[in-house]
């Protein structure tokens, strides 16, 4: 993804080029922006429903990965682009994957260390090897394991009634310690079954837990064609596959990070292959790995680690799935 | 001449004492420059203690073997002597780590299987094929000691970095309130300390007008 701009200005009216002839709409600046604004909604409504202490998280995260930003490409002497959105997305998506209680300068310091050695380390934007948002909340779930796993708020109830600050495992949670049923009293408690799955009056991370909303920014983005489904629904048939036995598939479908993952860092231009088959075989590898990480790993949601994992391996699917040739053989490309 | 092409010297006439410590501490760290003995580096470093510990051994082994292979450089046939140097090595080692199960046991219940593997350390090795099987005994000593001097100065530069950033203490002593950032304690914070040490190290000798890593893509 290169920096698209307009050559120097044309001295007459009229150019005469050879084709083919480009018409330059999008830049890196205009899809992110479009990204953050995807992402705004489901950010929003996070702090409508777990509070004040959301909103810090946010703040915090961001401005970890905005100053990381500034002070990476000031020491490796590049041009500050702090305007094009990517350390703010970046910044946003970890916040979106945090749990709601989790102390602000922690927050901050997943946003530094995301932008500054997930990031600029391999040379800024587009050189990248992994989701530098991802690589964060992974830092940070090795540094603060108790904070990570332990911070999550009962949320408000549906408007109206109090919120208290009082610390409730998310669904997949309950459902990794004690089986089914218990995970779906969690779930259900506080506002009905649709109610916690959807519009996410449901225990968790500050971005995750309305499916209902993260699917209204990725309709923006799918229209906008900055988003393709290849991905997306590589994954969640992966997750299907790996959770069908499980008995409860629909649940793992609509629940914890998946559609944020599945939507908003899994299709990460950088860090995903670039031809469809390539994507498919990525897409199918995080949602196997997530359900895989979910029903037998050590911890209750996998989807952090698994795209980390296929991120790994981009480079790999790129190389097994090339593009076919349509030129005959031996014209000279 | 072998992959380390900056090692000054090595057939002519020997660099002097200060330049080869000079050498093996700044400009051809083990660790830092060369990229050697990564392995022992991530796996003993959790706390200076540790590091520090396995640097001495490794410097008692570096300089002893250097020395015996300087001495003994002209009998060595050079078709059998990569394993001549490792018996050497294996004896000094044997040396060590008996000498330190007997004086240190609470230390060498610690670190005691790494003890043992500085045998199969990489830059020992190197050393002795680059340097000392090529040098007369007093600038291998020196080589020994400023390369053994390099590898404890790393050990307990990324073990205090480690322990400090880990677990907020300094040899044992608490000095920070909790531990500030535990992910730097466990292995992968390993790998992630020594790659900013060795660019700190890098930056540094960049700034001193060196050249760039000579040598790197070792293993050991």
């Amino acid at each position: 993804m290169s920096e698209m701009s307009a050559g120097p200005a044309a001295p007459h009216a009229f150019v005469l080029s050879p084709g083919p002839h480009l018409h330059v709409e999008e830049s890196t600046r205009r899809i992110m922006w479009w990204v953050n604004g995807a992402l705004a909604p489901a950010a929003i409504w996070g702090v409508y429903v777990f509070g004040w202490n959301a909103l810090a998280g946010i703040a915090a995260s961001i401005a970890g990965a905005l100053g990381a930003e500034w002070l990476g490409a000031r020491m490796t002497g590049r041009r500050t682009t702090l305007a094009d959105g990517s350390a703010f997305c970046t910044g946003l998506l970890l916040a979106l994957t945090l749990p709601p209680r989790l102390p602000a300068y922690e927050a901050f310091l997943g946003g530094v260390f995301a932008i500054a050695l997930g990031k600029m380390i391999f040379g800024g934007l587009g050189f990248n090897l992994f989701n530098p948002a991802l690589l964060g909340r992974a830092f940070l779930m090795a540094s603060f394991p108790l904070a990570m796993t332990s911070g999550w708020a009962t949320p408000r109830n549906w408007f109206g009634a109090s919120l208290d600050a009082v610390t409730s495992a998310t669904p997949l949670a309950v459902i990794k310690e004690h089986g089914f049923a218990a995970g779906l009293a969690v779930i259900t408690s506080p506002a009905g079954f649709w109610n916690a799955l959807a519009l996410g009056f449901r225990p968790g991370s500050i971005g995750e837990t309305s499916v209902v909303l993260l699917a209204l920014g990725a309709g923006a983005l799918l229209a906008r064609r900055i988003l393709t489904l290849t991905i997306p629904l590589s994954v969640f048939a992966g997750v299907a596959i790996a959770t069908w036995h499980t008995g409860v598939m629909p649940i793992h479908l609509m629940s914890g990070g998946l559609w944020l993952g599945a939507f908003f860092m899994a299709t990460d231009y950088v860090t995903s292959p670039s031809t469809v088959n390539g994507q498919v075989a990525f897409g199918l590898l995080v949602g196997l790995l997530t359900g895989i990480i979910r029903v037998y790993g050590g911890y209750p949601e996998g989807i952090c680690y698994a795209i980390l994992i296929a991120n790994a391996m981009a480079p790999a699917f790129d190389l097994w799935f090339r593009p076919r040739r349509t030129a005959p053989a031996g014209t000279p490309s | 001449m072998s992959a380390h092409g900056t090692t000054p010297a090595v057939s002519g006439p020997p660099p002097s004492p200060w330049q080869l410590l000079v050498n093996g501490i700044l400009t051809e760290n083990p660790v830092f420059r060369l990229a050697l003995s990564l392995c022992p580096a991530v796996a003993v470093t959790t706390t200076v203690l540790n590091g520090l510990i396995l640097g001495v051994a490794v410097l008692a082994v570096q300089v002893l073997s250097s020395m015996t292979v300087a001495i003994f450089r002209g009998v060595i046939h050079p078709r059998v002597r990569i394993p001549v140097y490792t018996i050497i090595i294996a004896v000094w080692v044997s040396a060590i780590d008996m000498t330190l199960a007997a004086f240190a046991p609470a230390v060498y219940a610690q670190v005691g299987l790494y003890v043992k593997l500085i045998v199969a350390f990489a830059i020992i090795i190197s050393r002795l094929e680059v340097f000392a099987s090529r040098q007369p005994l007093v600038p291998s000593f020196f080589d020994g000691l400023g390369m053994g001097l390099g590898f404890l100065l790393a050990l307990v530069t990324i073990g205090a970095f480690r322990e400090l950033l880990g677990n907020g203490s300094v040899l044992g002593y608490h000095v920070l309130p909790s531990q500030p950032l535990l992910f730097f304690a466990l292995p992968a914070g390993g790998f992630f300390s020594i790659a900013l040490l060795m660019a700190f190290f890098n930056w540094l000798e960049r700034a001193r007008g060196g050249k760039p890593a000579a040598s790197g893509g070792s293993h050991g």
